[in-house]
């Protein structure tokens, strides 16, 4: 994979409410370009939120969101590779449907070859021409991660990226990001406890009732952080 | 020119959907047959009152189907969040309503071409002698209706009873829709056919003021 | 405190000075009789009822640019004012219309314009009831208002241009049916009246509503220990 510029991300006093409930509340996050973070915490502790915050898909009641230093430092319209809980792709499209449009949405050179590519490395060639709808739960999430991958963005954002993935999906996976960091990425990842995804993290940090309660960079253990009550 | 390209692609992928399975076009079709026939059996007109009456009923079963037809637009974006995965791709949120906004049109206009024999044969209207404007007045009346419905649509995704939702919100605005279109195309169809410029113009603008309207506030419709 | 009830004292006294105008002051109609003073309430009701949805709209953009609760609170307060306004309307419709013509509806243009208003503004408090989270209900109900009332003068000038082609009673008389000079000092004077009344509904229905949301997230931090 081509090298990354390296970027960094800056959380400055992020709220976000969601009527009475606040999913974040007055997060600080400094992410330094090129390193790979955990985000832990129970279900509900605001780590979607946190995600798709950062992903500018969540517009924050307070606070900003920004990029550091990199290319992309100061420009509001950058967008981080994201892969969420659902598979973010189109049933009723074949796998290569949905990466060329994908691709040609954002502007990519070369779309079709790309795409081609990009189905080759997550191991989905085969199937270029079957229907999402026929994919099971960890083919969808290769489909997620390739979609995200298409720009080769400097930032990528996943929540919990493992799920729906079997043993040999997770080492491919644990690879990948691995491959990913080393270019200078910067990752965010939110995980459920420790795996071999979990190994790659440089940094964690984790979330309760949408506050950072710990953080290794502040000399918690990573071990703590990712298996305390989760 | 990004956004015209960004349209281009998915209004490509809009019909592709589409086209691949075409439950909302046979749905749509069937649901204005059932609706204007279901109007003859409630009115019982005569061959001139169907004359006159037509052109009328014939746009409300358009409002009336389009209200039901535009709710999957956004709807099912939701299922696997691909509503997320456009919102970070493209670079101007408008492209994303433009394109749905031109496939609703274009379903509609194809709705109502498979509609136009039967609707002539059952309400004993020749709509032959003025196809080209009647179509013209089509198209700006399904258009108002798509542009309208898409950002409407927009808005009922996102709350309960959607379903219902949609159209009480649509056909309130849709009325000067469905008023001047209807006049129109009575005019249009009548025996001494006249053709209301006025009526065209008036429709013409009520597009644009709404297409403004969603290019102006398309994104904080999307907006989480 | 004191302010609201002055401001109350002058609004209802305002109504009933022009209640007073429009029975004893104002002269009475040649044809119509004194079913005509009913034409006093009924007009100036309803250019309140589109100043108060003007007021709704102003509110709608405001929000949407800057995403203050406030702005919010007076969109909902302008436009259930504006309804009921709406609503005086389309009964004193009628009531004039039944004894005047004996029908208790007439399509006439702008009786029918304010119907299709009544329903617009009816569908902005549905959807709002609809949606729960309050920041997403004050957005998507601004986005809603401020596309329902750019299709307000659309549905005026479409029923008045192309909905008068029968001829139907026209309540009130046509556009353009001259006043007499007192008649007129009454009418302005009971809309400058309703007004009155209207602007203070508003500000009252205003602090309700930001009490309410007081008293909700009050209630949110109770629940929170």
């Amino acid at each position: 994979m081509a090298n990354f510029t390296p970027t960094g991300l800056r959380f400055e006093n992020i709220d976000k409410r969601y009527g009475g409930l606040f999913a974040l509340r007055r997060l600080s996050l400094e992410v330094a370009p090129g390193e790979c973070v955990a985000i832990a915490g129970r279900n509900g502790s605001g780590k979607t939120t946190l995600l798709r915050v950062a992903a500018r898909l969540v517009r924050p009641t307070a606070g900003t969101v920004s990029f550091t230093s990199g290319p992309a430092a100061g420009n509001v319209s950058e967008r981080p590779g994201y892969v969420g809980h659902a598979a973010m792709v189109y049933d009723e499209l074949t796998a290569e449907e949905n990466l060329l449009l994908f691709a040609k949405l954002q502007d990519i050179p070369s779309p079709r070859k790309r795409a081609e590519e990009l189905l080759r490395e997550v191991g989905l060639l085969e199937r270029r021409d079957s229907l999402v709808r026929t994919f099971s739960r960890g083919m969808r999430q290769r489909m997620a991660i390739a979609r995200a991958l298409l720009r080769r963005p400097s930032v990528l954002l996943f929540d919990e990226p493992g799920t729906g993935l079997d043993p040999v999906g997770i080492t491919w996976l644990a690879k990948a990001l691995r491959e990913v960091h080393l270019a200078g990425c910067t990752v965010l990842m939110s995980l459920h406890g420790e795996s071999e995804i979990s190994t790659l993290a440089t940094r964690g940090i984790r979330l309760e009732a949408g506050s950072i309660v710990a953080d290794t960079i502040e000399g918690h253990a990573m071990r703590g952080i990712l298996t305390l009550g989760a | 020119m990004s956004l015209l390209v960004n349209t281009a692609t998915l209004v490509e992928k809009e019909l592709r959907t589409e086209f691949r399975s075409r439950e909302l076009l046979t749905t749509t079709v069937v649901f204005n047959l059932v609706v204007l026939i279901l109007f003859s059996f409630a009115i019982n007109p005569s061959v001139e009152e169907s004359r006159e009456f037509g052109p009328g009923l014939l746009w409300l079963a358009i409002l009336f189907s389009a209200s039901l037809m535009l709710q999957p637009c956004f709807l099912r974006e939701q299922t696997n969040d691909t509503l997320s995965a456009l919102r970070l791709a493209v670079s101007d949120p408008y492209a994303i309503f433009l394109a749905k906004l031109m496939a609703n049109t274009l379903f509609l206009l194809l709705t109502e071409a498979l509609m136009l024999p039967l609707f002539a044969a059952f309400y004993n209207v020749p709509v032959l002698p003025q196809l080209h404007y009647l179509l013209l007045v089509l198209f700006l009346g399904s258009l108002g209706v798509s542009v309208v419905g898409t950002a409407l649509s927009a808005i009922s995704a996102v709350a309960r009873l959607r379903e219902l939702l949609l159209p009480l919100l649509l056909l309130p605005v849709l009325t000067p829709v469905l008023v001047v279109s209807a006049t129109v195309s009575v005019s249009l169809l009548d025996r001494q056919p006249v053709v209301q410029w006025k009526g065209i113009a008036f429709l013409a603008i009520f597009d644009l003021i709404f297409l403004t309207a969603l290019w102006l506030f398309g994104e904080y419709l999307l907006e989480e | 405190m004191l302010k609201r009830i002055v401001f109350a004292a002058v609004a209802v006294g305002l109504v009933v000075a022009g209640a007073y105008a429009a029975f004893f002051i104002a002269p009475t109609e040649r044809t119509m009789g004194n079913l005509q003073r009913i034409f006093y309430f009924h007009a100036a009701t309803a250019w309140a009822a589109l100043d108060a949805f003007f007021v709704c709209f102003v509110a709608n953009l405001l929000y949407v640019w800057k995403r203050k609760r406030g702005f919010d609170a007076a969109g909902v307060a302008s436009a259930e004012v504006g309804l009921a306004c709406t609503t005086v309307v389309l009964i004193t419709g009628p009531i004039w219309a039944k004894p005047a013509w004996g029908i208790w509806w007439t399509w006439d243009a702008r009786l029918t314009s304010t119907f299709v208003l009544w329903l617009l503004y009816i569908s902005y408090l549905l959807l709002r009831s609809l949606i729960d989270d309050p920041d997403r209900r004050a957005l998507l109900s601004a986005l809603f208002g401020i596309f329902a009332y750019l299709d307000v003068p659309l549905v005026f000038f479409s029923i008045r241009w192309w909905r008068t082609q029968h001829p139907a009673p026209v309540i009130m008389g046509g556009p353009g049916s001259g006043l007499d000079p007192t008649m007129s000092k009454v009418f302005f004077f009971n809309v400058l009246a309703m007004h009155a009344l209207a602007l203070f509904l508003i500000a009252e229905r205003y602090r309700l509503e930001r009490m309410e949301e007081e008293v909700e997230v009050l209630q949110w931090e109770a629940e929170a220990q």
